[in-house]
């Protein structure tokens, strides 16, 4: 399809081995054994969306009984312990097992050495390597999750956590210290890959958007996690040998696990949100057929996020009683920390301005995207007003926006990436119309779950809350409706895009006519990605060059 | 069952409408840049929809003076709702002179209340209305934060520290009060209320609890119980520094610092005396941790802050036996301690 944009390289002398026509990385091999010891970042990335769709779920079941449970303002449904340990689950699973890992370690495992015209990532080894820790970490998680649970949160607040709470609190921690390791892995990883691999003629400043924003992405998981490490050991050395870190009584101070904390939890909410972003640009890009609205813009405002990401972390703290001094100055970054996303917003809005716009169903998603992660960002700018953050601090005000950064943010855009580069993944189409009633079922859904969380927040509902005050009903009676749809919403993708393995129309190379260096080969790709060294002319986004300039 | 469904909090103190004042100004501005982008993405998906499988676009890369423009505006706009923020949360937390204090102490997982005048409550709060409250809380355990959504008034509520805020009640009624820290099994129900009361229902409220005397009333039996009196008399001989008139005032230190006799410096000074010495005197007051109660605390700092020159009161037969004085029997004439607590090197331990 319109062979005459997919432009950007020349082929060059062959530097790959010969491959059998035909050949790709799913049926090179088979069996258990060559998926399991695979250095194939295409075949690793199948790993780790087998994993994090398993824990995806699991972690929504958690978050479905919690939804059943506010049905009723006295929580029948399940008691006040159980409650705790599922929305602990549901958010240790979500963070950590899910929303950190899920686009760079699917997506951008299979797309960064295709975007950049390279065989595989510069640590192979350490790529798999990466999900074997990540599955341990995981496996010991859900181990002490299920065996028992644990009642501290995702937040695990001390003294809470080093000292009163009776639960799993160690092992879920060790499981969650394991699987930073992965993420350091594959920070580092990407980072040599991009600084060493680009193909000749790949500037930095013609890389993809999405491949800035796993740069981005990568400096924050390889420089935050250590700093979530070092707070889990602490907690750990506290609970386990009454070492006074964390514990006035022992002498030690309970807010400085919570700097300590969030130093690593507000970066890692970017963590999850670059990556979408840069799916968001390339989604937009291909679907209007249009070159990015600011490129450079575009691209600097994820370098700033990530900076500017380490810089707001107290504005966690506003009420733990940090001074008024501090908690200015981390009032006016947080304000900062805004500019760089809205100016991706306004770029996105102005690509779309004279583009040739196709609704399919990345778009539809990379829309939802727009949408909703422009809500969280606005809502954001409320919690950063000190004075209206001492209100909803704690509140399902903050359960709302947060939702809509990480689910109705990360997880669309997850979604669109994931329809988007399915046919090149696959080689396969998924049903048109499952698809597109799946982003919208998932978009009503979102919305009907968590708006009325903003009302129930300013109305004071604190968030961890398993029974409230009747008055608050009918709004969680409309959140947890919403859930509902959005749970089938959720499912339905499971069906059709397993359905689209053995029944989908062959996509051929590249179905969204796109410009990018992946589609330039077979889907599924080979082994080795490309038959030719690509070497690179232009930048990303040429959708527009007239037909005269394609010719070499 | 639906019969009433609040969309709205009350509003039931000064700061209350002036976050929801805030509130507005921001729901007005983003709610148009909302619209705003929600309209043009809308606008453009429709009337740039594909037409054509072969439709070609212009080839349009950026607009360097719209980018500047959109980076700058929002910036003013923040800076503006940053102000604005900021001075609410300034107000906040700096009392006013004429506030009454009253003391919170939460505890997993009930709040307990202690009135100046004595009374007690537990997960109830009554104040009178048209009255600045300011409240010190303290937690005996976890992290817990009081909140009161019709005040919007919130603070966390850590162990170690006194934690303070005030709000200013304008109408009457029982309102939520909630914590909203996790803290445990129970956090859902460390609920109760707050009753603001007309200024004379709420003198009448007082007269009809049971107190046995005021806070510092309270604190002054303390204070011979716990023989701080041994030490911390008036007179000449004193082994301690005098604590009349003391709260407030600038206290130079032993390291040549200076601190303020605030609440936090003297709840440290009872609970890690080591910690900050005055200057001219000798690090020879044992530590109180464990031995003094959060509410026991409040009662103490509540007389010492009461004390006026010519307060102190004098240590006599009637005193009550130190802690660890051997028992007495039943009638038996306690004898006055003779000997002083003596300071044992502790270095860093806590331990009492």
């Amino acid at each position: 399809m319109s062979s005459a944009i997919t432009t950007g390289f020349v082929p060059q002398a062959k530097t790959r081995p010969p491959r059998t026509p035909g050949e790709n990385y799913l049926n090179v091999a088979f069996g258990v054994k060559s998926w399991l010891l695979t250095t194939d970042h295409k075949r690793i990335a199948i790993l780790y969306l087998v994993t994090l769709t398993i824990l995806f779920f699991i972690g929504g079941a958690a978050a479905t009984v919690i939804r059943l449970n506010l049905m009723t303002p006295n929580g029948e449904l399940v008691p006040a312990d159980t409650y705790n340990k599922l929305f602990s689950a549901h958010g240790i699973i979500m963070v950590w097992f899910f929303l950190v890992p899920v686009v760079p370690t699917v997506l951008g495992n299979f797309l960064v050495p295709m975007m950049i015209g390279a065989r595989d990532l510069a640590f192979p080894k350490i790529n798999l390597l990466s999900w074997y820790v990540f599955t341990i970490g995981a496996i010991i998680t859900l181990w002490a999750l299920l065996a028992g649970g644990v009642d501290t949160g995702w937040t695990f607040y001390t003294p809470f956590s080093s000292k009163y709470a009776r639960t799993n609190v160690l092992p879920t921690m060790i499981g969650i210290f394991i699987s930073g390791f992965s993420s350091i892995m594959t920070g580092l990883n990407f980072i040599a890959t991009m600084h060493t691999m680009r193909a000749p003629g790949l500037t930095w400043f013609r890389m993809p958007l999405f491949l800035w924003a796993h740069y981005a992405a990568s400096i924050i998981l390889v420089l935050a996690t250590p700093v979530l490490a070092m707070a889990l050991i602490l907690v750990g050395v506290e609970r386990a040998w009454g070492i006074g870190i964390f514990d006035p009584e022992l002498g030690g101070d309970p807010v400085l696990f919570q700097h300590l904390f969030w130093f690593y939890s507000h970066p890692v909410v970017y963590i999850m949100l670059l990556p979408a972003m840069g799916i968001v640009s390339e989604i937009v890009t291909c679907f209007s057929r249009k070159h990015i609205f600011g490129y450079v813009f575009v691209l600097w405002s994820s370098i700033g996020i990530a900076v500017l990401s380490f810089l707001v972390w107290a504005h966690h703290m506003f009420v733990a009683g940090q001074s008024v001094y501090s908690a200015l100055i981390f009032s006016a970054l947080s304000y900062m920390v805004a500019v760089p996303s809205a100016i991706k917003v306004f770029n996105w809005t102005a690509t779309l301005y004279k583009g040739s716009i196709a609704f399919e169903t990345p778009l539809l998603f990379a829309l939802g995207f727009i949408a909703l992660f422009t809500m969280g960002g606005l809502t954001g700018l409320f919690l950063a007003a000190l004075g209206v953050d001492m209100h909803v601090h704690d509140t399902y005000f903050i359960i709302a926006h947060f939702h809509f950064i990480m689910v109705g943010g990360s997880v669309m855009g997850y979604m669109g990436g994931l329809h988007y580069w399915w046919p090149k993944m696959t080689g396969r189409m998924y049903s048109d119309f499952l698809s597109k009633l799946a982003a919208l079922i998932i978009f009503v859904g979102f919305i009907l779950t968590f708006l009325p969380q903003f009302v129930l927040g300013y109305l004071g509902m604190p968030r961890r809350y398993h029974v409230y005050p009747p008055e608050f009903q009918v709004l969680n009676v409309m959140s947890s409706a919403g859930a509902s749809i959005l749970a089938v919403g959720y499912v339905l993708p499971l069906f059709y895009m397993l359905w689209s393995l053995y029944a989908g129309k062959p996509s051929g190379p590249n179905p969204w006519g796109a410009t990018g260096l992946e589609w330039q080969t077979p889907s599924p790709p080979p082994p080795h990605n490309f038959d030719e060294t690509p070497i690179v002319t232009t930048g990303p986004y040429e959708y527009s060059i007239e037909e005269s300039a394609l010719v070499h | 069952m639906f019969a009433e469904v609040p969309l709205f909090p009350e509003q039931a103190s000064t700061t209350a409408q002036r976050v929801d004042a805030l509130f507005f100004f921001l729901c007005a501005v983003c709610g148009t840049m909302a619209v705003l982008i929600a309209g043009l993405v809308l606008f453009f998906a429709f009337k740039y929809h594909r037409r054509a499988e072969d439709e070609r676009t212009p080839r349009i890369t950026g607009n360097n003076p719209l980018e500047w423009f959109w980076t700058i505006t929002p910036l003013f706009v923040f800076l503006i709702m940053f102000l604005w923020g900021a001075n609410i949360y300034t107000s906040v937390s700096l009392p006013p002179p004429d506030a009454l204090e009253i003391f919170v102490v939460g505890k997993q997982w009930m709040w307990k209340i202690q009135h100046p005048s004595g009374q007690r409550e537990i997960n109830e709060l009554h104040v009178p209305v048209d009255q600045p409250i300011k409240l010190t809380l303290t937690s005996e355990d976890v992290i817990h934060d009081f909140s009161v959504p019709a005040f919007r008034t919130k603070i966390d509520v850590i162990p170690g520290r006194y934690m303070q805020i005030w709000f200013q009640p304008t109408k009457t009624g029982r309102y939520h009060l909630f914590c909203s820290q996790y803290c445990g099994t129970s956090h859902a129900n460390m609920v109760g209320s707050v009753y603001v009361l007309e200024r004379e229902e709420f003198r009448q409220w007082l007269d009809s609890q049971a107190a046995t005397g005021s806070l510092a009333d309270q604190g002054r039996q303390l204070f011979l119980k716990f023989q701080c009196i041994t030490c911390h008399s008036a007179d000449a001989s004193a082994r301690a520094p005098v604590l009349e008139g003391l709260y407030g005032r600038i206290v130079p230190l032993k390291d040549g610092r200076t601190t303020v006799a605030d609440d936090a410096y003297l709840r440290e000074s009872i609970l890690y005396p080591e910690a900050k010495i005055v200057q001219g005197w000798e690090p020879i007051m044992p530590t109180f941790k464990g031995q003094v109660e959060e509410e026991d605390l409040i009662k103490l700092l509540a007389f010492i802050k009461s004390l006026k020159p010519g307060q102190t009161p004098v240590r006599n037969e009637e005193s009550l036996p130190p802690l660890d004085a051997p028992k007495v029997p039943p009638g038996g004439n306690p004898k006055p301690r003779q000997s002083v607590p003596t300071y044992q090197p502790q270095g860093k331990s806590n331990q009492p």
